[in-house]
């Protein structure tokens, strides 16, 4: 799985981060970062995060 | 079950579609909604669709969940017993389950006066004619005082338009933030140049064709252009009448989101009334547009036996507004506060605030606080892990 997030897009809602926190956070400057190709077991996690981004600006390639 | 109708195409219709297939079901899906428009998100729509020409597609939602899409269809009358819902086209459409998804739609004031000007802010044709309407210079009467009314001040400011905002509660927003923080937030829009009525209503527009000033119940009167109606919305269920149905304030559901009184039906986003145990066991409907996702989850799982009832159905309520170039975040029901603690911040500036009912939290909101925010957001989730179902 490889996890894109288009930060053009990204209005830093967080809801990713709430969503599957092993995967994307927030480092200490408040900017979202996030793991580009987590372990497949993220992959329910992950998906979740992508439905609940606000602005759909997280894509999933398998 | 092979066939399913998801009454309504805009996010919960959508949602429910996906949920569904997520959920195994490979029958027939047919989503039907009465916008011609393809599923999109109508958060923008108070915000950069008023302030920039931004095109149709920045806020379709991407999708690939399999479906019929019947758009531009209204669906007029259910029978639920006999598994059919009637078109205006006059056809009908058969189904062994139903997803009702069909929202809400936007109350208008009933006081006398013209029509022309006056506008309320509900779909993406709402917005587009809106947008077209706030004109540099023009006066923008904004009716309400909400977290959308304000979203609308703040955007109107942004075109160079002089905006009034009247509304019968003493401080804007104030069912979701209280008193205090309502106070603090119209400070902030009064400094950006928005003028205050409150505690006030129009009783009547002037004007002949179209709207040219307003009169408030206290005699003012105040000239205008533009008016938005923000008087809030109405739960869209009158094609299921004569179902024996609670249709009073959307859809009554159980917490598994099955409609009471029925085995083939479920109900999900701003139309469905449920308990949620991570409150109490008041059914309320959720004006959210992340509950959208987390109902047709839980209804899909549902109407197909693959989530077992008895597994109860909790979700944490999530917001958010954007207004004055900032962002108001929260989680719980702040409507269920009955006291407000300033957490950390202050209230002119980044602030986290809690609110607690009878001594339990219930909601947390702020601007920015961002670390404060999720930790009371976890403190929600946990007490609710820890109470009663």
């Amino acid at each position: 799985m490889k996890i894109t997030v288009d930060m053009v897009k990204c209005e830093d809602h967080g809801q990713c981060v709430f969503a599957a926190p092993d995967v994307f956070d927030y480092n200490d400057d408040d900017t979202l970062v996030w793991d580009s190709e987590p372990a497949d077991t993220q992959l329910a996690k992950v998906q979740h995060a992508a439905a609940v981004c606000p602005v759909s600006a997280i894509t999933i390639e398998s | 079950m092979d066939r399913i109708i998801v009454a309504g195409a805009s996010l919960a219709g959508l949602r429910s579609v996906e949920s569904l297939r997520a959920h195994g079901f490979h029958g027939e899906i047919v989503a039907i909604g009465d916008e011609t428009h393809p599923p999109y998100t109508r958060p923008p729509l108070s915000k950069t669709s008023l302030t920039t020409s931004a095109p149709l597609d920045e806020v379709l939602i991407p999708y690939t969940a399999e479906a019929t899409w019947k758009l531009g269809r209204k669906i007029v009358g259910c029978n639920l017993d006999g598994g059919r819902v009637a078109l205006d086209d006059g056809s009908s459409e058969d189904f062994d389950g139903l997803v009702i998804a069909t929202g809400l739609r936007a109350r208008r004031l009933t006081i006398p006066g013209p029509v022309g000007g006056r506008h309320v802010l509900r779909t993406l044709e709402d917005a587009r004619e809106l947008a077209g309407e706030l004109q540099p210079g023009r006066t923008v009467l904004i009716v309400g005082a909400s977290f959308i009314a304000c979203e609308v001040a703040s955007s109107a400011r942004a075109r160079n338009c002089r905006v009034i905002v009247v509304a019968p509660e003493d401080h804007p927003m104030l069912r979701v933030v209280g008193a205090e923080v309502g106070a603090a937030l119209q400070a902030r829009h009064a400094a950006d140049g928005v003028e205050f009525h409150l505690g006030t209503l129009p009783v009547r527009f002037e004007g002949t064709d179209r709207v040219t000033g307003v009169v408030l119940n206290d005699g003012t009167e105040l000239p205008v252009d533009v008016v938005v109606e923000a008087v809030g919305c109405s739960p869209s269920v009158d094609w299921l009448a004569g179902n024996r149905l609670d249709l009073t304030d959307g859809v009554l559901c159980d917490n598994t989101m099955r409609v009471i009184g029925t085995g083939n039906a479920v109900a999900v986003g701003d139309v469905a009334r449920f308990p949620n145990p991570l409150f109490d066991t008041v059914p309320r409907r959720i004006e959210h547009w992340t509950m959208a996702g987390d109902t047709a989850d839980r209804a899909a799982g549902s109407l197909l036996g693959v989530v077992p009832d008895h597994v109860p159905f909790t979700p944490l309520p999530s917001f958010w507004s954007d207004q004055l170039g900032v962002r108001i975040q929260g989680f719980g029901v702040p409507a269920l506060a009955e006291e407000y603690t300033l957490v950390s911040g202050s209230l002119d500036a980044d602030f986290a605030v809690a609110g607690y009912r009878e001594n339990t939290l219930v909601a947390v909101f702020g601007i920015g606080r961002r670390r404060d925010v999720s930790r009371l957001r976890t403190e929600l989730l946990d007490s609710a892990v820890n109470s009663p179902v």
